[in-house]
Parts: structure tokens; sequence; C-alpha cells
């Protein structure tokens, strides 16, 4: 055949998820990026940043610059932004709870590069419910948030036609632990608790309804089972257009369409032989990619080196090649819809549906996602589906090639140099960042700021749509920090449930466990009283998944388990092992900032006058700090490649044991 | 705590008198440990400690209702009211345990987060391990020790039915919270344990009709006086959420601790529930047997009530003639 006759279709948009240290770092990564062939900016938020604190606050210490850029005002968004023209630009900005506010500052940048924001493109992830899930990075109340999250989608409608207004997630509940049914019921589910809200408000005439439908779109995850996965996507697109057209009275098809991006799977990505992961994530991506009706729009794909800490930039590049490769070398854009009309697939599709429908109407039984989620109900399910999962991979059920099976390997060239593989985040980022900010505050109009802060206060409290006095905030100099406190202090803050009060999972008695009960009993009784372990997640990180599942094994094995939830300071954390007798302190950090929250707790614990409770630690803990860590007096550190959670309860014993003057089992 | 490291019963408890943190949570792993030698110093302490007014006086509140009702919630409301009018609030949380591992999640302290840096507020959580009727055989000696430190001792428990009537024969003053819309609350107070509370509170007026409905339920049903006498018991409505309810809720258990006071009952009442609860533990440390020895529980529990020996002193005196009876009967190897 001549290749130049063939038709080929347009790649779906490559983004590559970005941002650390500082604006202006961020904005050279942008740029080169883009100079590599990426064709829309995918931004990530340094914690402070999404969880509505400046840099300088307490809480923020350790993690300014960390996972993502620090955007503390508009000068640090014009610097993320400069050469960069916003009007030709399709930004995607990962940011829920204070995303009007980021929408406010780039609106407000739009206007000083002189870009009309009518003409903006991107979207705002702005999915708050996934965040009281998976995420974490909510603030307020469920309420007034879904507020928050209708007044963005309602003021772009009107404002910005060509914005994204919301990407509702089902990403975060996989990395979670949900299944695919799960999936596709609690983000529909969730679709339905956003639509009805932004049609109670009022705020849309019933005319221009069908627009807002239009332009919700999602966020998806693709899993290893990369069949079942596409069968998902088929699936997703089904039910949309059902309920688009059936709930909501859609009439016109390309307004129902199931607009959706998707980074792959990160949470099967292992420590273990990370160059597995290559091939995990290319096939994942087929996932999303194969079925032409059901193809993202959107791609970003995580690097071979996930579970070992951040990317670099050469890791992400080769991440970006994957996507290309696939694109632009393969035939696949070259055909229709390879898997229409075929039984099986269709078969799985069917399966999907029914299951979530069910699902849904659970949910919908409790009266919707939001009272699900506060109830607990769905953290509960997701849980649940976690420990499963843990479950199946401890007991190989789950084949993991080079986890639980096929460890033995060569020593790799790819973690042998002077990084160890992976992006260290420069810790000059965030005095500089602090100073700069500081500098900012003192160089503008207090008067402005005030006054514009008012009106702020005075929306959020009398129910008007946030965002025009969230631009003028933006325009005024306003920070981050000040903006969310206003809103802080209107609404309220929250706390999630934690979901670990699941009834045991599938009891299958294994020797291995058996024995650890009989540890932990036994060395209660020696010790006087049960074995008591806090959990405690220090610091602004919302990865849960790791103390979720120790604290349900740590109760399966028998150990009294005190856990809060995330986002507690070192000083809660430190009372709370004092007032509930803690025999053991178990931190769990993945965000990065491991040495400064230990730091702080030792403080914190001797401040407080409690001494010999031992301390251990789990999360991305690279090698290194891991040394450090124990010279501080960590007594165990644990990480992605621990997977036998007995073992790591026999650890735990041990330590408490030693710490005891007992003579330790192993 | 090693056995070798046992605090100085006289010292911890005067420190704890003070208040002091350290010593508070020293004392209560203390009353937890189950070792003799560590029981032996813990009625020392408890004993020294009940010589101290202190323990004679603050308040000691139940609050108790089905799962996931709001106690936890109202909990946290109470102690803001509590710390604005300038009170020190102690909790202990009683969470369920898993019956086949032993282990449990203490979820309570979760909802009851409170300002990191306040002395004023201390929050233990408690597994029941399947004793004295669900409820935790530590609660009450635990209590002792917070009643001490603290000018409101308040004890959530959760639970519909026995755990219910156990909290309130520990305490001054006994809530029961209700879940709007469930069947439950109206079912329970009519399956005759009517007597328990001495407030009800429907908590989550913010879901509206449903909680409305639940409280006129309610309020037709406990239109009465509280068998104690002198007490006519208050249906409430209230949100932990939003806040709303929670002063008038914390006037009702004031006017309630203000009566028993009134009437000089808060002493007697103390005494005859420390009484039963010394009874109770005479008879898991030594069995029926011991009690036997002593005279029999009606006897005991009439000494108890009469002396005016501090109990815990009483306690320890009477631990140490039983296991005298032991050793008189034990075999010289
Ligand atoms: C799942 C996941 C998420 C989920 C989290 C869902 C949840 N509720 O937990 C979602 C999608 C929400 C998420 C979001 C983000 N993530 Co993420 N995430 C992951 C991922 C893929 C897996 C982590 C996981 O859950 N593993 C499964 C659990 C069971 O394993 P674990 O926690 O490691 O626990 C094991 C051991 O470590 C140990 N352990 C852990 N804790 C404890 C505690 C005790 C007491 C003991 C004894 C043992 C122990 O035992 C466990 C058993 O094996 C990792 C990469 C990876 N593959 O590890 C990135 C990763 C942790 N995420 C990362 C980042 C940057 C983020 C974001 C901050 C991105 C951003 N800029 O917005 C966000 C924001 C999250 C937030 N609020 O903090 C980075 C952190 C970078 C770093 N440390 O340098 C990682 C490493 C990815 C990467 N390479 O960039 N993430
Ligand atoms: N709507 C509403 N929910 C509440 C209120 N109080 C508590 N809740 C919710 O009810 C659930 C259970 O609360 P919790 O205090 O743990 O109940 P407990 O089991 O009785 O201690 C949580 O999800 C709370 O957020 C309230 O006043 N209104
Ligand atoms: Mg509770």
């Amino acid at each position: 055949m001549n290749q130049k006759t063939v038709q080929r279709d347009r790649p779906w948009l490559m983004r590559t998820y970005s941002g650390h240290s500082s604006a202006t770092a961020s904005n050279e990564l942008y740029r080169m990026n883009l100079s590599k062939g990426q064709t829309g900016l995918s931004v990530a938020f340094d914690l402070p940043t999404q969880t509505g604190y400046d840099s300088d606050h307490p809480l923020a210490r350790g993690e300014v610059g960390k996972v993502g850029v620090p955007i503390s005002h508009i000068a640090d968004m014009e610097s993320l932004f400069d050469q960069i023209p916003l009007g030709q630009m399709n930004t995607s900005m990962t940011i829920n709870a204070t995303a009007p506010w980021l929408l406010a500052l780039y609106v407000a940048v739009a206007e000083r590069q002189g870009v009309d924001p009518s003409q903006l493109q991107g979207t705002t992830q702005n999915d708050v419910l996934k965040e009281y899930l998976s995420r974490g990075t909510y603030i307020f109340p469920p309420e007034p948030s879904v507020r928050l999250t209708t007044d963005l989608i309602a003021y772009t409608v009107d404002n910005i036609p060509k914005w994204n207004p919301t990407n509702i997630c089902s990403y975060h509940l996989q990395e979670a632990g949900a299944t695919p049914t799960q999936e596709l019921a609690y983000a529909l589910s969730t679709a339905i608790a956003i639509l009805d809200a932004v049609q109670a408000s009022g705020q849309i005439a019933q005319e221009r309804f069908q627009a807002v439908v239009g332009r919700i779109s999602f966020f998806v995850n693709a899993g290893i089972r990369f069949v079942e996965e596409t069968c998902k996507m088929r699936a997703f697109g089904r039910m949309w257009d059902t309920m688009a057209q059936e709930r909501y009275g859609v009439d016109d098809p390309k307004q129902r369409r199931f607009r959706y991006g998707v980074q792959v799977n990160s949470l099967g990505l292992t420590e273990s032989q990370p160059e597995n992961n290559v091939q995990r994530i290319v096939l994942e991506m087929l996932a999303v990619t194969l079925s032409k009706n059901a193809r993202a729009r959107a791609i970003q794909l995580p690097a071979w080196n996930e579970a070992l800490g951040l990317p670099r930039p050469w890791d992400q590049q080769w991440a970006l090649r994957m996507q290309q490769v696939l694109a632009l070398e393969t035939d696949l854009l070259e055909y229709g819809d390879l898997l229409d009309g075929s039984p099986m697939v269709e078969a799985k599709v069917q399966e999907l549906i029914v299951g979530a429908e069910a699902e849904m109407a659970r949910v919908a039984e409790q009266g919707g996602m939001v009272q699900a989620i506060e109830s607990g109900y769905v953290k509960r399910e997701l849980v649940q589906s976690h420990t499963r999962r843990m479950r199946n991979i401890e007991s190989g059920d789950l084949k993991i090639v080079g986890v639980n099976c096929f460890q033995e390997t060569a020593q790799s060239p790819l973690t042998s140099g002077t990084d160890a593989g992976i992006m260290k985040v420069n810790v000059q980022a965030e005095r500089d960042q602090i100073v700069a900010l500081q500098a900012f505050r003192a160089a503008r109009s207090q008067g402005e700021v005030d006054a514009s802060l008012a009106q702020l206060r005075a929306a959020a409290a009398d129910g008007a749509n946030i965002m025009p006095s969230s631009i003028v905030c933006a325009r005024a100099g306003v920070t981050t920090g000040e903006w969310s406190e206003v809103l802080r202090d209107v609404f309220g803050e929250y706390r999630a449930p934690t979901g670990i009060d699941i009834s045991m999972v599938g009891q299958t008695g294994s020797a291995a466990l058996d024995d650890v009960r009989e540890r932990v009993r036994k060395t209660g009784e020696e010790l006087g009283r049960p074995l008591r372990l806090l959990i405690g997640k220090p610091g602004l990180d919302g990865h849960s998944n790791g103390a979720e599942q120790i604290a349900v094994k740590g109760r399966d094995a028998g150990f009294e388990i005190v856990y809060e939830g995330i986002r507690l300071t070192p000083a809660q954390i430190a009372r709370a092992a004092q007032e509930e007798g803690a025999h053991l302190i178990g931190l769990s950090v993945l965000s990065g900032s491991h040495l400064e929250l230990v730091e702080d707790i030792y403080g914190e614990l001797e401040k407080i006058g409690v001494s010999g409770v031992p301390l251990i630690i789990g999360g991305i803990i690279p090698e290194d700090d891991a040394r450090q860590l124990k010279d501080q007096g960590v007594a165990a550190v644990f990480t992605p490649k621990d997977v036998d959670m007995n073992a790591i309860m026999a650890d735990m014993v041990d330590v408490i044991r030693r710490a005891n003057g007992l003579e330790a089992y192993a | 705590m090693n056995s070798s490291e046992l605090p100085d019963p006289a010292e911890l408890a005067d420190a704890v008198s003070r208040g002091e943190r350290a010593a508070l949570a020293t004392a209560l792993n203390l009353l937890d440990d189950r070792r003799s030698e560590s029981r032996q110093c813990a009625a020392q302490f408890l004993a020294r400690l009940q010589q101290d007014e202190s323990c004679a006086g603050g308040r000691l509140i139940g609050i108790t209702g089905p799962p996931g009702a709001g106690k936890s919630s109202l909990t946290a409301a109470l102690i803001t009211v509590w710390r604005q009018r300038g009170l020190r609030v102690g909790v202990l949380a009683v969470d369920p345990s898993s019956p086949v591992s032993g282990g449990a999640l203490l979820g309570d302290r979760l909802r009851m987060k409170t300002s990191s840096d306040d002395d004023g507020v201390f929050v233990r959580s408690l597994a029941c391990r399947g004793e004295f009727g669900g409820l935790s055989a530590e609660v009450w000696p635990m209590s002792l020790v917070m009643l001490a430190a603290f000018d409101v001792t308040l004890i959530e428990t959760v639970g519909v039915g026995q755990r219910e009537i156990d909290v309130s024969r520990m305490c001054d003053t006994t809530c029961y919270v209700a879940q709007p819309g469930s069947g439950d609350s109206v079912q329970f107070l009519k399956a005759g344990i009517l007597e328990v509370p001495h407030i009800l509170v429907v908590n989550k007026e913010d879901m509206g009709a449903v909680a409305r409905r639940t409280l006129s339920e309610l309020g037709a049903a406990m239109n009465r006086e509280h068998s104690d006498g002198h007490w006519q018991v208050p249906v409430l409505s209230a949100s932990a959420t939003r806040g709303s309810g929670i002063e008038a809720l914390a006037d009702a258990m004031e006017q309630h601790h203000e009566m028993l006071l009134a009437r000089n009952e808060l002493g007697p009442r103390r005494q005859r529930y420390q009484a039963q609860w010394i009874l109770k533990r005479l008879l898991d440390e030594f069995g029926s047997f011991g009690i036997e020895r002593l005279g029999g529980e009606r006897e005991i529990f009439d000494q108890l009530q009469v002396q005016d020996l501090a109990l815990f002193e009483q306690y320890e005196q009477l631990r140490q003639r039983t296991v005298g009876f032991y050793n008189d009967i034990q075999p010289v190897l």
C-alpha cells in the first residue's frame, strides 16, 4: 500500500505530569518538554498549594516544591507560564480543593499576557469527592466543597466556554484498590452528584444545561489486565451516553461523548526489578488506545522508576517516547475500531455494566455519592478491595513478576548511578520560595488585599459564585494561604472516614498469620496489656493505602490499632502516642518529607516526656535516607518491596520486644 | 513498662492530681496492666489517689447510643464548648474488639481531633475486650484517674443494650444519642431500658425532616420523670457537624450535675457504683471461692457501703486478705 494515501487518525494529546522546586524551574521544564513534542501541559502542584497553605506555613515544612510546583500568588503563576502563550496552550491542572483559586490565578495571568480569558483552554481537575476517598487533598466538608465545584463549573460554562471545568476521576480510585466495576460505579455516581448539584444551584438556565453535561470530562486509570480495561472504557462510554440522555435529557449525541484522559496504573509498578515497569506501562497504554471508539483524548504515563521516587527529566522523556512510538510508528491509528463486533468483548462489557449499575443503585439508595462518602461506605468498599488485592499478592494468587515470582535478578545498571535513579529536589528551593513569598507580601498593597478578601468572605458566606471575587483576589496579590484561610473560616475543616473498619476479608487461616497472632498475644501478656500500635500519617501526605493496609492487617494479627487518618502534625502524633499508651509508633510517609517529619516527631515526643516508645516508618524511602533514619533512632524502615505483611507484623513485634528488654523472636 | 520500672504509687497519684500529662499516661498504662505486681501497684496508687479530694468532684458523663449516631462527633463538639467554659476534659472512648484476633481498631479519636497543643484535653481509647457485658474492666479505675485530673470526664461506649446499663452504672449522668430515622432508638427505648439515660439527644438535626420526626417520636415516648427521681429527662436536638444545639446539651448535663449536688446524691451514688465494681473485680481475680472466704457478696457489698475508708484502700485490704487465704493453703515446697 502506498504510505501517502493512508489516512491516520490524529494522535491523542500527550502530556507529562510535572512540576517541582519553583515556578521558574518548572517553567524551564515545561518549555523543554514542549520543544520535545509534548502537546499539552499537565501541572503538578506541591502539597501546600493543593491543601491551601502558603510556603511558609508550619505545615508546609519539607513539602515546598517537592512533589510539584509551589504557587502562592499571581507572580508565581506568571513565572510558571513565562514565554508560554496561554491563548494557544492547553493546560491541565491537577487541582481540587483550591481549584477555583488556581483557575482565578490562571485567568489573572492571562489578562496580564493580554489574552482574553474566554479563549483559554484546559482542565481543572476539580473533583473533590474522590479526594475524600483516595487522593486526600480535601479541605472543607463535602457540602461546601461540592458548592465550590459547582461554582467553578457554572462560571466557566458562561465565561471560559472551552474550559473543561471538572475531570471526574476514577484514576485515583483504582490507585486506592478499586475494581473496574467500582471505578465505573463511583465515577458515574460522582458525576451524578455534581451535575445534580449544578442543576440545584440554579446558576445555569435549563436550556444551557446540556452544554454543562457536554463539558464534563473524565480521568481514568488503565491497569495491567488490559483486555478487561479496554472493555471498561467501552462500558464507560455506553453508560455515560445513556445517563446523559435519560437522566439529563441531552439529545445531541456529540454532547454525550465520553471524553476522557488517562494516567495508567501506578499502584502495580514495582520497586523490585523496576525495569519491568516499562512493559507494564506500554501494555496499559494499549487498553486506552486499542479501541478507536473508546480511545483516550489525552494520555500521561508514569515513569519506570515510579516506585523509587520522583522521575528525572530523562525518565519522563522515556515515558513520552512510549506514546510517540505507539502513535507514530505503529499502524494503530490507521484503522477503525478493532473490537466492534467481538462477542467476547461485548459479553465482558455487559458484565461490567451490570455490576456497576448494581453498585450505583446501592449508592443511590443511601442518598447519593456524598452521603455514601460521609457514612464511610465507599471508603470501606475500597479498603476492602485493596485488602483483597494485598492478600492475593501475599498468597501468590496474583502474580507480580519480580515481586512474588522470578525474584532473582542481575544487578540493574538503571539504579546504580550516583543519584540512585531518581530526582532529588534541591533543598534550597524551599528557602528561596519562602524568601520570595515574604518579599512579595511586603510589596503589595495591603488595603487592596484586605478589601478583596472581604469580598471573598462575603461571597462564601452568602452563596454568591466564588469565582469573580477569587479573580479580584488574584489580581490584588492575595496568597494561596490567605484565600484558603478565609474559606476555612467560613466553611470549617473536615476529616474523612478512614475505611479501615471493614469486616474481615475471607478469613483464610494461614500458618504464618497464626504464628504472628501468637507472638502478638504472648508479647502482650508479657508486657501486661495487649500490644497497641499507633499508625501516624504526619504532614500533608495523602497516600493512605499503606497505613490502611497495615491497620487492617495489624488488627487481624491482634494489635490494638489507633489510626486517625491523614494529615496530622508531628505534635498531634506525639500526643496521641502518649495519651493512648502506644507500644509502637508506625509512621507512613510517601511524600518524600520523611527526614524532616521524623526529626519533628522525635522533638515533640521529647517535649512532652515520652521516652522508650520505638518508632518505625514505611513508605517511599530511598536507601540513603533509610540509613540516616536508622542513625536517628528509627527501629525499622519498610518500603514497597516489603510485600509480605506477616513478616512486617513479626518485625513489629520484635521491635517492641527489643525496646522492652525482651528477647526478639527472630 | 517493665516490672522493674513500676512507678512509685504515691508519687504517681500526686502527679496525676496535679494534672501532669505524662503521669496520667503512666497511670492509665498501669491500670491497663494485668501482671500481678502491676495490679498491686495499681491498687496502692488508686487507694492513694482516692485520698485526694479531686476525684470526689468533677463530672462523670456517659455517652452512649448506636454506632454511627455521632457520639464521637458530639464529644468533639462538647469538648469545644467545655473548653470555652474553662473546663478541662478527659475522654475514655470504648470501641469493640475483634473476637477472632483480639485486635481492635480504635477509631473514635479520629472525630475528636482537637487543638494539638491544648493541655486541657486528653483522649484515651479502650478496646472492650469482651468482659463486663462489653465494658472493659479498666474503664472504671481509669475514670477515677481522669476525674482526678479533669473537670469533666466523658465515657463513650457503643452498642445498644447491656452496655448502656453498664455505663449508666458507672457515670453520674448518662446521655443517649439517637440516630435520626432509625427505628432502633425508639425500639431500644421501648425495650424497657427507658430508665437508663438522663438526657436524650437526637443528633444530625441538619438532616431535616427525618431528624424532626425522630425527635417527636422520642419526645412522645420519653415525656416522663427519670426513675432516679427528681429529674425530667430532656429530649434535645443537635448537630455535631454544624455545632448547633451543643450549648444546650452541655447545659442539660450541667443541670443534672447540679441536681445531684443539690440533693447530695453524687457521693453516695459513686460509692455504690464503686462498691459494685470492686465486687466484680474481686470475683474476676479470685473467683467465687475468694468471695466466699471474704464472707460472701452481700456482706462485702454492705461493708464497702458503710465504711468511710477510701474504697480502693478497702479493696486493697480485701485483696491482701484473699491473697493471704491462698498463701495459707499453699503447700510448702
Ligand atoms: C497509589 C499512589 C497514589 C494514590 C494514593 C491513594 C491512597 N489513598 O493511598 C494517588 C493516585 C491518590 C496518589 C496521588 C499522589 N501521588 Co502517589 N503514588 C501512588 C503509588 C503508585 C503507590 C503507593 C501505594 O499505595 N502503594 C501500595 C501500598 C500498600 O504500599 P506502600 O504505601 O508503599 O506500603 C508498603 C510499604 O511501604 C510498607 N509501609 C508503608 N507504610 C507503612 C507504615 C508502617 C507502620 C509499616 C510497618 C509499613 C508501612 O508496608 C506496605 C506494605 O507493602 C506510588 C508509587 C509506587 N508504586 O509506590 C506513588 C507516589 C507515592 N506518589 C507520588 C506523588 C508525587 C503523588 C502526588 C503528590 C502527585 C501530585 N503532585 O499531586 C499525589 C498527591 C497525593 C497526596 N495527597 O499526597 C510520588 C511520591 C514521590 C516521592 N516520595 O518522592 C510516588 C512515589 C510516585 C512517583 N514516583 O512520583 N498516589
Ligand atoms: N449530617 C451529620 N452527620 C454527622 C453528624 N454528627 C456525626 N455525623 C456523621 O456520622 C458519622 C458517624 O459519626 P461518629 O461521631 O463517628 O459516630 P459514633 O459511632 O456514634 O461515634 C460520621 O460520618 C460523621 O461525620 C451531624 O450532626 N450531622
Ligand atoms: Mg464513636
